[in-house]
């Protein structure tokens, strides 16, 4: 089972794919999202966002002033001006 | 040369003249299109995101937020006319004012007092010539948005959403745009911003049934607080980005009916011209032909 990500700015989707897991840093603290986690909806304090592929490959999604939510296994980091990092 | 057929060619060659520039302008919006159409396809996906996250704290958590729960008494409303920056573009902007107009009545009906803001240089005239006040307008992009725009109408409209109606603030905003159907159909539309209406994707929990453990970080209040702008930006941009690519498409329309006109115009006038140069010829012959008999008997 894999989480499915999208990563979307203002005016395009940034990514979209297959993930294992996703670290992000919320105005409480940081929280990582394996499948099967509840709905989620929060608030992302610092911009950074890391992902891990399927594949194992791993890259940071720089999203400030944005939020993060997850439902039924998919995980939506949204963002004024979200972009790839690395 | 007869002064008839002088009239004729002066008005061909206005005819031509006029067709090159709206020849022209039709080429230019028919390639706009489609990168305005591009720009709105692009931004769904953020829209998208936004209005399933408010619609789920909206549906999902039992907030009392000021800017989902409607007033018990609505003083002023505001209504955001999208127009477009330039004319020649067929009923663009006059559907759109139209539309705004009759809301505005409807508005004023129900004993509220409206506060117009107004996108595009045509709306500002229309409210200018009439001598009628607004709160504040945008011009310069109508028909290239950014988001930076998008972003300057949503804090204006937030700000005033939160003041009170005394300081002149508003109870409800509403925008009026034109949506782009499709290359030959665009329709005014009016959709109410604030409070929120449209729960989009999500269905309302019933009465007995289980909400879903949704949990919100740090709690469904400040979340919704810091949705709230980002929605209501995102509804905006994207309101200006159909305004957009309907005003590039109603321009090519219009341009395509006026290059059409000028054709059957400048035909209409060659078959004239001819006409009137064929009768001073014919004019010309008689009265050589007259002149030669009168000289035949006149010897």
């Amino acid at each position: 089972m894999a989480l499915t990500v999208n990563v979307v700015s203002a005016d395009q989707q940034v990514w979209s794919g297959e993930a294992t897991t996703v670290i992000a840093r919320t105005t409480e603290g940081e929280i990582g999202i394996l499948p099967g986690h509840e709905p989620l909806l929060a608030i992302l304090a610092g911009g950074e966002v890391r992902i891990t592929q399927t594949g194992g490959r791993r890259f940071t999604a720089n999203a400030e002033e944005g939020f993060i939510s997850v439902q039924n296994d998919t995980v939506t980091v949204v963002a004024r001006a979200a972009e790839l990092v690395s | 040369m007869g002064a008839q057929l002088r009239v004729y060619r002066q008005k061909i060659r206005s005819a031509q003249t006029t067709k090159k520039i709206t020849r022209a302008m039709e080429l230019i919006s028919a390639s706009r299109i489609q990168k305005a159409q591009q720009r709105v396809a692009a931004s769904t996906p953020y829209a998208r995101a936004v209005t399933q996250a408010v619609s789920a704290v909206a549906a999902y958590s039992n907030v009392e937020h000021p800017l989902t729960t409607e007033k018990a008494k609505v003083e002023r409303a505001a209504v955001v006319i999208f127009a477009s920056d330039r004319g020649l573009a067929g009923a663009f902007s006059a559907s759109a004012i139209k539309e705004a107009e009759e809301l505005t009545t409807l508005l004023r009906g129900q004993g509220k007092q409206v506060v117009h803001y107004l996108v595009g240089r045509k709306a500002v005239g229309y409210f200018s010539f009439r001598k009628r006040d607004y709160a504040r307008s945008w011009t310069g992009s109508t028909d290239q948005p950014v988001f930076a725009t998008a972003k300057e109408i949503g804090d204006e409209l937030v700000s005033a959403f939160e003041r009170e109606a005394a300081e002149g603030g508003v109870d409800e905003i509403h925008i009026v745009y034109n949506r782009f159907v499709s290359m030959v159909t665009q329709t005014p539309e009016v959709v109410r911003l604030l409070p929120l209406e449209v729960v989009e994707g999500v269905e309302p929990p019933g009465e007995h049934e289980v909400l879903p453990l949704y949990e919100f970080e740090p709690d469904p209040d400040a979340v919704l607080d810091a949705l709230l702008p980002v929605y209501i930006e995102s509804r905006i941009y994207n309101a200006m980005l159909q305004s957009a690519a309907s005003e590039h498409a109603a321009r090519q329309k219009a341009m395509k009916s006026a290059s059409d006109n000028a054709d059957t115009l400048i035909r209409d006038y060659t078959r004239l011209a001819n006409n009137a140069r064929q009768s001073e010829i014919t004019q010309q012959i008689s009265e050589i032909v007259g002149g030669a008999d009168a000289l035949a008997l006149a010897k």
